[in-house]
């Protein structure tokens, strides 16, 4: 089967000319990922499991001491971590949910046709593109009290999004939700209009209202898409860093990639941090998996 | 019971027109069939009547209601796709449950009904299966069990068994039938095969360019065609068509196609032609293969012809002959012609002969 996917060389290309073959420029493209791979995520994920297990501090030359399972223990004991993590799914579900709703909904908005559809798609999705730490600074400038223009424009006077402490995990949602429903929209849209039309004629002849023709046609037609959405926006969300760590520094928004940060970097506690990371990434791991299987479930269909 | 009619409609894409001034009326309990080509403004007419097309101007009346200003849910009319429409992620049973229930029908009456119509259909067994888990033949079973499952005023069908291979299809043709005679609802059928429409119809529209040619029985529009277009696109092999010119002898008719020999035709037809023609202009013979008589001997009428061409078809010959510089094609018992290049003898039938205005393709109604 894979030589039927390969093209074969051009005997009269310049590369066979050097007296190259197939297999060598395949190697040229495909080694030099590889290796930069491996030493920037595989190594370091390996080499992060053992720190795991031991004392090591990077900021003292003291020999790292192997200590078990003990960050584990500790960390998993810290009333203050889980309370990171009650953070950071708070976080998670606002955000996603309001990525999901605002970007499904512009893409239905968008799925007929309307003049400047591909402009309007185009402009819709700028957000996305933007750099994560620029969006927190703009937005930080939107959200000020006295002078941004969100205060200005709701009429809210002087209220505080990022220095109250219940609204700033909020704030820092909300600018999550204005830069990623673009992705959801894509995705949906992308979906929507994979949507046969003929179905949903089918669905007005069998009498179908809006709201069933959405519900039992549209909804798990586009759910497959909507899923895989979804499970990229969860991954991300839980990772988020730099959009709340440049917006506001709050006890309430201390997701657990910040916590990490600070343990790593600013405590020093590089071992301890290493395990702390690595419940993380089984904690994604687990959340996408159960997606995953959702995600076949609604594709057997 | 239910009746449809249709009065003046007018449709436009841009400025294409169409439909143009179609009217028909539908009794109740008719299996009504649009024939014509594709693009000939058939499935148009459907999807207008179905109300997923708006017409620009005229009537569209069910039981002399107007509604061609209603929404196609508030017809209650019941449409068969030629993709079948099915909706892939349900299951036989949800498919043919989805008009009732989006109508909001309780659950055991939904139930009894899904079952009752899957009989009918012999799709019992398939039930749980899913559309992509079924023939071609089985899931235009389901889309005509969707379709009759609500009772609808009226069925729609739009070249239900276009996409099937032709065993199925004349398989299904005659489920079709038998379906209809057993629910006996009103139904308008749309292809563009002229078999089918034979097979099936009470009565055939045939369609051409948005304008309705002819409306009649199968054999009527068999028999009589109303101009050259149906003549041509109804009866397979296709009906020859040849310019003609009509002499008149002493006590009979001569017709010439050329070439200088005439078939002798009774004197009935001078006077026929007098009548139908205001004025005088070109004429086109129409004859059907099997109005063309072929002999191996000489007889009193028969002209003798080459064999041009001859296909087999089993259960009888279609020879070409040529008579002059015209190529007539017959049709005899299979094996009776021989060899191409033979010679033999050709009569025209005058009885199966129908004369045309070149000029307007309108059949000048002469009959022997």
């Amino acid at each position: 089967m894979a030589t039927a996917v390969m093209t074969s060389l051009d005997p009269k290309s310049r590369a066979a000319a050097r007296g190259m073959s197939d297999i060598a420029i395949r190697n040229l493209f495909i080694v030099p990922t590889i290796v930069f791979l491996i030493v920037f995520n595989v190594f370091p994920l390996i080499y992060s499991l053992g720190y795991s297990f031991t004392d090591f501090r990077a900021s003292t030359n003291s020999p790292a001491n192997f200590v078990g399972l003990q960050n584990y223990r500790a960390l998993l004991n810290d009333p203050f971590i889980w309370n990171n993590f009650a953070i950071t799914a708070k976080y998670v579900i606002v955000s996603v949910v309001g990525q999901v709703l605002v970007g499904f909904g512009t893409a239905m908005l968008l799925n007929r046709t309307i003049p400047f559809k591909g402009l309007l798609t185009t402009l819709l999705l700028l957000p996305m593109m933007l750099s994560m730490a620029v969006v927190g600074l703009f937005w930080k400038l939107l959200y000020d009290p006295s002078f941004g223009i969100i205060n200005y424009a709701l009429g809210l006077g002087t209220f505080e999004w990022l220095a109250n402490p219940r609204m700033a995990l909020y704030a820092v949602a909300i600018t999550d939700i204005w830069m990623w429903s673009p992705f959801v929209m894509l995705l949906s849209l992308a979906g929507l209009s994979a949507v046969p039309k003929h179905l949903y004629e089918a669905a007005a002849i069998d009498r179908a209202g809006p709201f069933y023709t959405f519900f039992r046609i549209t909804l798990p037609l586009v759910a497959p898409i909507l899923m895989i959405a979804i499970i990229f926006r969860t991954m991300e969300a839980f990772k988020t860093f730099d959009l709340a760590y440049v917006l506001t520094s709050q006890p309430t928004t201390e997701l657990i990639s910040i916590r990490l940060y600070k343990m790593a970097f600013q405590e020093w506690q590089t071992g301890m941090s290493c395990a702390f990371a690595y419940i993380v990434l089984l904690m994604v791991l687990a959340i996408t998996n159960i997606y995953v299987k959702y995600l076949n479930k609604v594709k057997e269909r | 019971m239910t009746s449809i009619e249709l009065r003046d409609v007018q449709k436009f894409f841009g400025a294409v027109q169409v439909i143009k001034d179609m009217n028909l009326k539908i009794a109740d309990g008719e299996f009504i069939v649009l024939l014509g080509q594709s693009g000939c403004g058939k499935t148009t007419t459907l999807r207008a009547i179905a109300g997923l097309e708006t017409i620009d101007r005229g009537d569209i009346l069910i039981d002399g209601q107007p509604v061609q200003n209603l929404k196609c849910s508030d017809r209650d009319i019941a449409m068969v796709f030629q993709s079948f429409s099915l909706y892939p992620h349900m299951t036989v049973f949800e498919n043919i449950a989805f008009p009732l229930r989006a109508t909001r029908m309780s659950k055991a009456d939904t139930d009894n009904r899904v079952r009752e119509i899957a009989k009918v259909l012999r799709i019992n067994d398939l039930l749980d299966k899913r559309p992509s888990a079924l023939s071609g033949g089985d899931m235009q079973r389901v889309a005509i069990g969707r379709a009759l499952v609500r009772r609808p005023k009226a069925m729609l069908m739009d070249e239900p068994i276009g996409a099937l291979d032709a065993k199925l299809r004349e398989e299904m043709r005659a489920e079709i039938k038998r379906l209809h005679v057993k629910q006996g609802s009103t139904t308008i059928y749309v292809t563009h095969d002229q078999i089918e429409a034979m097979s099936l119809a009470d009565r055939i529209v045939i369609m051409h360019e948005g304008r309705l040619q002819q409306v009649g029985s199968p054999t009527e529009v068999y028999a009589r065609p109303s101009n050259l277009f149906v003549a041509q696109f109804v009866g397979s092999p296709v009906m020859n068509i040849a310019p003609a010119e009509v002499k008149s002898s002493k006590d009979s008719a001569e017709v010439g196609l050329g070439g200088g020999q005439n078939f002798g035709f009774p004197s009935a037809l001078i006077s026929q032609l007098d009548a139908a023609r205001s004025r005088s202009g070109q004429l086109a013979l129409g004859i059907r293969p099997e109005g063309v008589l072929v002999s191996r001997e000489e007889k009193k009428g028969y002209l003798p012809v080459e064999i041009h061409l001859i296909e087999p078809l089993g259960s009888y010959d279609i020879v070409d002959l040529k008579v002059g510089e015209q190529l007539l094609r017959a049709r005899t018992r299979s094996g009776y012609v021989e060899r191409t290049g033979d010679k033999v003898y050709a009569r025209i039938d005058p009885e199966q002969t129908h004369f045309f205005d070149t000029a307007s393709g309108n059949s000048l109604g002469v009959r022997l």
